[in-house]
């Protein structure tokens, strides 16, 4: 059989875009652990919540795809910047109630409370949206639907799509990661995370307000986590209260995979994870007519399992000594 | 005490610390009259139930299985301190191993692959008791090496997994139409004696499940005291003290997660034998994380404390938020609240479930029933507590070395 480098492209650029959103997730992790070395379950629960707000707020509006340029457009930013306000907002009220009264507890302690709250935010969604899965509004102009960016643009001949929606994702989350990575190493704040992540009792005596860095980690991952759900809802053109469990479960792998606390080794990792999640949703059914969609979660399983095995400290993380 | 000197063990009774012999003789007793009566009770139900019409015996069985499951789960995250996020895994791997091997809808059997012997429900039981444990091992063996809270995720994968697999894999596990019916144990005794397990014999299905939970009850109070118990012990507090006083950490923690999800694949085969039937849809993570809930409700590490949370949250899930649904609905009619009205007690369980462990982790994170030295190790710890014992160590300190310009 021969290597059908079309569909290869194909998936390649759908996995490219699903990749950045699993980015945007997995930064979240890698930031609340890096500096407080907690497993933020709930971290996938705070990504549908975004998801969430974003379908509200857009039905709110009652923008539909014959609205004017300018109202879609303002829509789609205000959907962004709500969601994301609101995630970080519960991320960052998460940290508040719980994590930072169990900051001097055993590890496991937070993490069993991480749990709780991701169970807790389901139901608080099936609460919110019902517990079947939800068509946002649409608000993508009728005649962009069928749209081909490699046909209209550049008049190729070929039946490899690229959506605006697919350049729409890459068009959030570039500026996004530039916007973190600035943060984080241009900022006083970002120093005093980087600080923090390097030994928190040191940073304390030198002057930084422990809490409040690592409150603002939660706010910038609890941000980053409501952008994808805002972009995952149109992309995916739908929500549901257990979304967060798979991206998470994806998001969490492709943080291990990049090195967990390493922001670089997030969106490497992202990328990977979302290139394999294509390529086995689509692609490999080329080959084996069994493979589908439905095994995915177990490759995405294996590769964590095979990362944390052969190479627990990621692609680029640091070889990490447990503490005594 | 013949060692002790005559002061010490006047000021150790002046302090109120000895303990008088009688005094606890007694109190075992009365545990055991406890103990007994609530087992008799047990015991006896089926009469209450019948004699009053409640019809709640399929739900107590579920509740039993459910509550082996947490007593199952304390033995891996209670005793051995290790995070397992995909406990119904191994629920799912024992009730599969007996529908694949007694169901005469179940592809091995059809294809002959099934000897006759194993066909039957004892032998099948124990394979699956025993295949569950090899899934521990072979899940355990290579993850083991892992940190704590990388465990959890990666257990947590493999029990969403292992649903997928059961889900996805049709020709083998009939995917979503589950697998019906599953072999039964013959009837026991003869004639005036015997007990039979026909679907018309929901009172014997009951006993068996209580005989079943108490002999776990019972192997785990055992396995509790034993050598192997107390390196568990001695591995969750401190690894590497543990370690270099020569316990060997990984066969340690394998036992734990090889008896573990034995457990949990026994109370499977029970549960998929008891109601006839396997669906992967009974062993999602949410089933994990109810049997989580149990197990830090009730007292982690403490198995009557497990128990107990057991029966609250086990309770909840199978009968109270259905059987209060109604009066919660007619409650929000007669007061006019709306949602209330409109409200479905039994949408709340994931809710539930997180409360429990929120809650627990923040106001009592030993559970209700901690175990004493799990609440030591629980409990945060505190600045004062250190300050303290650094006073302590100064003032030694002070004591015993000379001061400044003074011979030793």
């Amino acid at each position: 059989m021969d290597f059908n480098s079309q569909l290869f492209v194909q998936y390649l650029i759908i996995g490219i875009a699903s990749g950045a959103l699993i980015s945007l997730i997995a930064l979240g992790y890698t930031l609340v652990y890096g500096i407080v070395e907690l497993i933020n379950f709930a971290h996938g629960e705070v990504f549908m919540m975004g998801a969430f707000a974003a379908l509200t707020l857009v039905a709110a509006t009652g923008v539909t795809g014959d609205s004017s340029a300018g109202a879609i457009i303002g829509v789609i930013a205000l959907a962004l910047l709500g969601a994301m306000v609101f995630s970080a907002l519960l991320n960052f009220g998460i940290d508040r109630i719980a994590y930072r009264r169990l900051r001097n507890a055993p590890r496991l302690a937070p993490l069993i409370a991480a749990i709780g709250f991701s169970f807790i935010l389901q139901n608080i969604g099936i609460y919110w949206h019902g517990s079947n899965p939800i068509t946002p509004p649409s608000i993508i102009p009728a005649e962009y639907r069928a749209y081909n960016i490699l046909n209209e643009w550049f008049d190729l001949e070929t039946r490899i799509r690229l959506r605006p929606l697919d350049l729409a994702v890459l068009a959030v989350t570039i500026p996004l990661l530039v916007g973190l990575t600035w943060f984080v190493y241009r900022t006083r704040t970002g120093k005093a995370m980087r600080a923090t992540a390097q030994d928190r009792e040191a940073a304390a005596l030198m002057g930084i307000d422990v809490n409040r860095t690592i409150a603002t980690a939660f706010l910038l991952g609890g941000a980053l986590a409501g952008a994808a759900g805002m972009i995952a809802l149109y992309y995916n053109n739908a929500a549901r209260f257990q979304m967060g469990f798979r991206y998470g479960l994806f998001a969490f792998t492709a943080a291990v995979l990049g090195g967990i606390g390493n922001l670089a080794g997030s969106v490497i990792g992202g990328l990977c994870i979302g290139i394999v999640w294509a390529m086995s949703d689509g692609f490999m059914k080329e080959y084996v007519p069994a493979w589908g969609a439905q095994w995915t979660p177990a490759v995405i399983f294996g590769v964590l399992v095979l990362v944390m095995i052969f190479r627990p400290s990621g692609l680029l993380g640091e070889q990490t000594v447990d503490k005594v | 005490m013949s060692s002790m000197s005559g002061t010490a063990y006047a000021s150790t009774l002046a302090a109120g610390e000895a303990f008088d012999e009688r005094d606890d003789r007694r109190a075992s007793r009365r545990r055991l009259g406890w103990t007994a009566l609530v087992v008799a009770v047990m015991f006896l139900y089926p009469f209450v139930d019948q004699a009053l019409g409640i019809g709640r015996l399929g739900s107590f069985m579920s509740i039993f299985v459910l509550i082996i499951l947490a007593m199952g789960l304390n033995v891996v995250v209670g005793y051995a301190g290790l995070l397992d996020l995909g406990y119904a895994a191994f629920f799912a791997i024992g009730a599969y191993t007996i529908a694949f091997l007694t169901s005469p809808g179940s592809v091995f059997v059809q294809r002959g692959y099934v000897p006759d012997v194993l066909q039957n429900f004892w032998p099948a039981m124990l394979l699956a008791w025993l295949v569950s444990a090899i899934f521990g091992v072979i899940l355990g063996a290579p993850t083991l090496r892992l940190r704590g809270d990388y465990l959890a995720i990666v257990t947590l994968g493999f029990g969403e997994i292992v649903p997928n697999f059961f889900y996805n894999a049709e020709n083998v596990t009939n995917g979503t139409r589950g697998i019906n019916p599953i072999g039964k144990p013959g009837t026991l005794g003869s004639g005036d004696f015997s007990l039979s397990f026909g679907p018309t014999d929901q009172r014997n299905w009951y006993w068996l499940m209580l005989l079943v939970g108490l002999l776990t009850v019972f192997l785990i109070t055992r396995l509790y005291d034993s050598r192997l118990g107390r390196s568990w012990q001695a591995v969750r507090e401190d690894e590497i003290a543990a370690s270099s006083m020569g316990v060997n950490l990984v066969k340690t923690k394998l036992w734990a997660f090889a008896l573990g999800a034995s457990f949990s694949g026994f109370a499977g085969s029970v549960y998929a034998s008891a109601f006839q039937y396997v669906h992967p849809s009974q062993f999602e993570f949410s089933t994990s994380v109810m049997v989580l809930a149990m197990v830090i409700l009730g007292g982690i590490g403490n198995i009557y404390g497990v128990i107990f949370g057991g029966l609250l949250i086990a309770t909840f899930d199978r009968i109270l938020a259905e059987v209060l649904r109604d009066p919660v609905q007619s409650l929000g009619r007669s007061l006019n609240i709306g949602w209330l009205e409109r409200h479905d007690l039994t949408s709340d369980r994931l809710l539930v479930f997180g409360l429990a462990l929120v809650l627990m982790m923040l106001l009592r994170p030993g559970g209700l029933f901690p175990n004493a030295r799990r609440r030591a190790e629980l409990q945060p710890e505190s600045d004062d507590v250190r300050v303290a014992e650094d006073q302590r160590l100064y003032d030694l300190r002070a004591k015993n070395e000379p001061a400044l310009g003074e011979r030793a």
